[in-house]
Formats: C-alpha cells, sequence, structure tokens
C-alpha cells in the first residue's frame, strides 16, 4: 500500500514562502511525477513527503494515517537521489544491504533480497565493488537497488537521471518505468525534463513557484492545458502563442497552436511567413518561421524530407480543431 | 604534464630546495651522530677524544632512561587518545547550526596559538595552583582539599595542558573533514532507518578516518619532542614523573653539560620517533590509500 495524501501543505523556509499551502492525492501504484521549472519547489514538495523537511502547517497521511510529524525511517518510503548517495566506503553489496541491515533483519533474508535485486538491476557481477568504481549508470541502479530491498510502501525519486547522458537516460527511463509494472508500487519522480515526465508518468503534477497548476494524465495535459503556463511547458517544442488580432478572431486574448498542428505548403494557406532556420532531426523538421502577427517566431513541425530553405516564403494552415485559447488571466476558455 | 622534459626541469628546479632541505637536516643530523661517539663534556674543556659506545651505555643505564621512555609513550599516547575523541565531539557539535557560530569556532581554535610556555605558566600558576588557582579556590570554597596537581597527578596535567592545546588543531581538521560530507548520504541513511548512533558510526566516522590518520601523525610528531610544557610546569619531576626522552636529553646535556650523552640520548629519540611513525604508518596506512 502506498497512498500519499497532502492536505493545506505549507512550507516556507525563514520568510520565503516556497510552497504555499496544496492539496494533492496520490494513490496507491500510481505512477506520479512532479515537474516544472528549476526551483519551483519539486525537491522541497518530495522532501516533505520523505520527512527529510519539516511542514510549515497541514498534513501529510500515508495510507491513511497521520504521517507530519513521524522521522523519515518510519514513513516506510525510499528515496532516491540525484547524486545517488552512495556510501562510498562500502562495496556495493553492503551499499544495498544497508537498509536491511539497519532494520536487523536476518542475514539469510538480507542475501536472498540482495540477490534478487542484483538480478532484476544487473549488478550481479559488481556486487564487491566499490562505488567510486562503477559507472553512472551502474550506480544510479545501486541506488534503485537501495531502495527497493526495502520493500517500501512507495518510492521517491529526485532527478535520479539528470546525471546521465542522454543516451543512458532513455535506458534508465524504461527500466524504471519497467519496475514500476512489476512492483505495482507508488512511485513519486521529480523532474524538470518533460519528456520524462510525459513518457512515464501516470499522472503529471505541473508546478511553478510552489503552485500546482495542473493535475492529470499526460494526454489531459497535452490536449487540454488548463492555463498558459501548462501550456507552454508539457509538449516539445513548446506550443506557439499568438495575440493580438489574429487571437482576437476567436474571441481570446491569446491562442495556442502546437508546432505539430500546423500544415505547411508553398501557397494559399492562411498566413504567410519566411523560414528562418531549420532544424532537420531526420524523422522531423522543426522549421522557425518570421514574420507572421502576434507570433515570432512560430516554430513548425513538418515532414522529415521537407525541403526549405532560409529565406522562402511559405504558407501555414492551424488545425482548426487544434487551437487553444486562453483569456486575459491565461486560463484555458473552452 | 608529465611528459619527461617538464618531470626532468621541475626536478631541476626543484633541487635548489631539496638540497637546502637535505643540508639543513643532514648537518645536525651528522654532527649529533658525530658527537654521540665523543668524550666531550663543557665542564672538561680541550680534549675530545673518541668514546666509542660509552655514551649510549650510559644514556642507556640512566637510570631515569626507562621512565623516561615510557612517560614519552604515555604523554604521546593520552593526549592522542583525548585530542582525537575530544576532537571529533567538538567537531560534531561545531558543525551543528547554532546561534553565535563564528565566533564559538574562534574561540576552539584560540588555544593553538597560545605559546607553549605562555600556556603552561598559565595553567601552573592561574589554575592548578592550589592555593591561588582557581581550582584550588573552587575546592576551598566547597571545603575540599585542593588537589596539588603537580605534585599529586604530575602526569596527567602535563597531558591535560599538552591536550588543551593541540585540542584545536584536531578539531579544526575534524570539522573540515565533517562539513565536507555529502549531507545527501546522512539524509539517505536516514531514510535506511538509521539511527544518530549508527549514521555517526557507519557514515561520519569511517569519512573522517582520512582527517583522524592526518591529526595522529602530525600530533606524534609534534608529541614525542615535547618540552617547553614540562620545563615551565613540572621540570621534568617530581623526581622523574614527568620526565620525557626531549626533557632527559636537556638535562644530561644543558644540566649535567655532557653534550656526548645528550647526543646519545638525540639519537635514541630520533630512532624511537622512527619506530613509532612506522607503525603507525602500518596500522593506519591503508587508510590513506583507501
Ligand atoms: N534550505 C533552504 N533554505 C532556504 N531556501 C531554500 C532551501 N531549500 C530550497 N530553498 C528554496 O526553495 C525553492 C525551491 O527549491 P527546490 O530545491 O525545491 O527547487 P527544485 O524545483 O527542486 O529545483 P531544481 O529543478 O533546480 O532542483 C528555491 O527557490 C530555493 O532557493
Ligand atoms: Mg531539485
Amino acid at each position: 500500500m502506498g497512498r500519499i495524501q497532502l492536505k493545506q501543505v505549507q512550507k516556507a523556509f525563514g520568510d520565503v514562502e516556497v510552497i504555499p499551502p496544496l492539496d494533492l492525492e496520490i494513490n496507491d501504484g500510481e505512477f506520479v511525477v512532479f515537474v516544472g521549472p528549476s526551483g519551483c519547489g519539486k525537491s522541497t514538495l518530495l522532501r516533505l513527503i520523505a520527512g527529510l523537511e519539516d511542514t510549515t502547517s497541514g498534513v501529510i497521511e500515508i495510507d491513511g494515517a497521520d504521517a507530519t510529524d513521524l522521522p523519515p525511517a518510519k514513513r516506510g518510503l525510499a528515496m532516491v537521489f540525484q547524486s545517488y548517495a552512495l556510501y562510498p566506503h562500502m562495496s556495493v553489496r553492503k551499499n544495498i544491504a544497508f537498509p536491511m541491515r539497519m532494520a536487523k533483519m536476518s542475514q539469510e533474508e538480507q542475501d536472498k533480497r540482495i540477490d534478487a535485486a542484483a538480478k532484476a538491476l544487473n549488478l550481479t557481477d559488481y556486487l564487491d565493488r566499490r562505488p567510486g568504481q562503477l559507472s553512472g549508470g551502474q550506480r544510479q541502479r545501486v541506488a534503485i537497488g537501495r531502495a527497493i530491498v526495502r520493500e517500501p510502501a512507495a518510492f521517491l525519486f529526485d532527478e535520479p537521471l539528470s546525471n546521465l547522458d542522454a543516451a543512458l537516460r532513455v535506458g534508465m527511463r524504461m527500466e524504471i518505468s519497467e519496475l514500476h509494472k512489476k512492483l505495482e508500487t507508488t512511485m513519486v519522480y521529480v523532474t524538470h525534463d518533460q519528456v520524462e515526465a510525459m513518457t512515464m508518468a501516470d499522472k503529471i503534477v505541473v508546478l511553478q513557484a510552489g503552485v500546482i497548476e495542473q493535475v492529470g494524465s499526460p494526454l489531459e495535459l497535452y490536449r487540454t492545458p488548463r492555463n498558459l503556463f501548462v501550456a507552454g511547458f508539457i509538449g516539445s517544442p513548446k506550443m506557439n502563442f499568438i495575440q493580438g488580432e489574429e487571437a482576437a478572431k476567436h474571441g481570446a486574448q491569446t491562442i495556442g497552436i502546437r508546432p505539430e498542428h500546423i500544415d505547411v505548403s508553398m501557397s494559399g494557406g492562411q498566413w504567410q511567413g519566411t523560414v528562418g532556420v531549420a532544424e532537420h532531426l531526420g524523422s522531423d523538421t522543426f522549421i522557425h518561421i518570421h514574420g507572421i502577427p502576434g507570433c515570432d517566431p512560430m516554430t513548425v513541425r513538418a515532414d522529415g524530407e521537407v525541403t526549405v530553405s532560409y529565406g522562402d516564403t511559405v504558407s501555414l494552415t492551424p488545425r482548426s480543431d487544434q487551437i487553444h485559447k486562453f483569456d486575459a488571466n491565461g486560463l484555458r476558455m473552452s | 604534464m608529465a611528459t619527461k622534459a617538464s618531470r626532468s626541469s621541475a626536478r631541476l628546479m626543484i633541487s635548489p630546495a631539496v638540497i637546502l632541505l637535505l643540508g639543513w637536516m643532514i648537518i645536525p643530523l651528522g654532527m649529533t651522530i658525530y658527537f654521540s661517539f665523543l668524550r666531550y663534556n663543557l665542564l672538561q674543556p680541550g680534549a675530545t677524544p673518541f668514546a666509542g659506545w660509552e655514551n649510549y651505555y650510559w644514556f642507556f643505564t640512566d637510570p631515569s632512561f626507562s621512565a623516561a621512555m615510557l612517560n614519552t609513550l604515555v604523554l604521546v599516547g593520552g593526549v592522542l587518545t583525548i585530542t582525537t575523541v575530544g576532537g571529533i565531539c567538538f567537531a560534531l557539535l561545531l558543525d551543528r547550526p547554532m546561534f553565535g557560530q563564528g565566533i564559538i569556532r574562534i574561540m576552539v581554535i584560540a588555544p593553538f596559538f597560545v605559546m607553549p610556555t605562555v600556556s603552561g605558566l598559565i595553567w601552573k600558576n592561574m589554575f592548578m595552583n592550589p592555593v591561588n588557582g582557581i581550582f584550588g579556590q573552587i575546592a576551598a570554597g566547597l571545603g575540599l582539599q585542593p588537589i596539588d596537581f603537580f605534585g599529586q597527578i604530575p602526569m596527567a596535567s602535563v597531558i591535560f595542558i599538552v591536550a588543551w592545546m593541540w585540542l584545536p588543531f584536531a578539531t579544526l581538521i575534524l570539522l573540515t573533514a565533517l562539513q565536507s560530507l555529502d549531507q545527501e548520504q546522512l539524509e539517505a541513511a536516514e531514510m535506511d532507518g538509521a539511527s544518530w548512533v549508527n549514521r555517526f558510526w557507519f557514515i561520519m566516522l569511517p569519512h573522517m578516518a582520512r582527517a583522524i590518520t592526518v591529526v595522529i601523525l602530525i600530533q606524534t610528531i609534534f608529541l614525542l619532542s615535547i618540552f617547553a610544557e614540562i620545563l615551565v610546569t613540572t621540570n621534568g619531576g617530581p623526581g622523574v614523573a614527568t620526565t620525557n626522552l626531549t626533557y632527559l636529553i636537556y638535562v644530561s646535556s644543558l644540566l649535567q653539560f655532557d653534550v656526548g650523552i645528550g647526543s646519545a640520548g638525540g639519537v635514541v629519540a630520533i630512532i624511537l620517533a622512527n619506530i613509532v611513525a612506522f607503525f603507525l604508518m602500518r596500522m593506519i596506512g591503508k587508510n590513506l590509500d583507501a
């Protein structure tokens, strides 16, 4: 079981309120991702749940029981840190065994769980090494191993992949997702990478300056962002925002259209512009187009094989059913 | 960096310093060894005939010699124990955020800046004197018999004074080590269910191991040659209760004017220091390369 509820949880460091009172429910077995720009309070929120920081006010419940004043060890949660936080003078085996040793578990049981974790995480050959003799990805797996063996009610991850290179990150992303499917344990995952958020989450929590902007499944956030911030944050490349006359035509202060929802043609479209930089990714081409009133530059996703060159005039047509409308307060008008 | 050319030019440039240091060490060492084989007494000027191992014989058979050996080891061991254990405790305390941390840290470091002679005299006259000293006054005020520190427990008193002087050094180094410990490791251990004692034992202490090694090595080198504190407090007494090797050498060469025996003592001290250093290195050396 791992149901976590935050009720009016607030956190201030001195006079600075980092997290204004917020409510959040994390259901058993869910993969929840906290995402938001740097400094928005993701880590702080996670540490509040972990018990590494005290709440200024509000209640944290784990499985229905008040855990607000419980010390971290008593909450039954395991955390994987961004820096891995392995114990450098202990072998991998001892690192993984540490939480069980602290819990005074029998040696047999310890060995059994270590072997199981090592097998699951491909660490069997490295059990006698020190963390300093491992690669980044292996260290990450040791840190996960140390979390798994405790069989916690929930896992907390704080940007666990941000120190890895791009290829490894994709691999580890899959491994963590698979682990979640296998263990069916609640996972709370912090990242500022919206690709990680979209690919891994059952539920995404978008944070800005400590405030929850929106909670929902990845596709919900993609299809119906509640406000301008979420609209701009979710999706890559970013959504194009158009203001002024063009927006007024739709009766909105701002309209948004995602790069993948704009069709490019040589003539006859709704808007005309000149091609700036075109980024060829092979599968897609991202074209930055200048000269469109109310939005400069506008990013468009076109086919990978499209041939446009700098300075060409092209014509754009947004798909009318994919236009997002926002009012003067930046909120979605449906 | 380590090309052949850069290595040889580095050697060339560092050689004057090395030669100077070597000379600085070799010449006194050579002269000490040379004198230790001469019958050389300042009260009998003129002839300094070769004496063979005679000086060593007299030094070793000196009734104070075995006591001095033992005192040296007790002094070093006692001070090392107090300063390392105390240093760890102080470092743990000072690492906590508290009011007036900066000033408290400076105050803790302060004893290190007091000259050995001065601190010896201050402790002797202002604190440990049974009549005028603060401890004596307190004892008298409480109606107790004041302790005559240098009469009744001379060695413990000297150890205390020296430990007081060296505690800041140990604290400073251990505090630096403690502050370099990654906080996330402690937090991870906390999440793993480690109590404070366990966190200290399994995380902080291993992290400080290297710094502790450094503290012990450096202190041993200096503590083997403690002199001023003994000279100004107990003069090696009562009897030979606080005479260490350094002090015995001083007694032989400058109180009995026998340069030959004094030099022989010096050579013995050098050998002792090397033996101690060797065992220390062996004992804790594996900490250094881990
Ligand atoms: N111990 C502290 N004392 C004072 N302010 C703090 C403390 N820890 C964090 N903050 C502040 O709280 C805010 C949120 O910090 P937090 O570490 O939660 O951000 P984050 O969302 O995790 O950012 P990042 O993506 O860069 O890790 C920041 O503005 C930070 O300056
Ligand atoms: Mg963070």
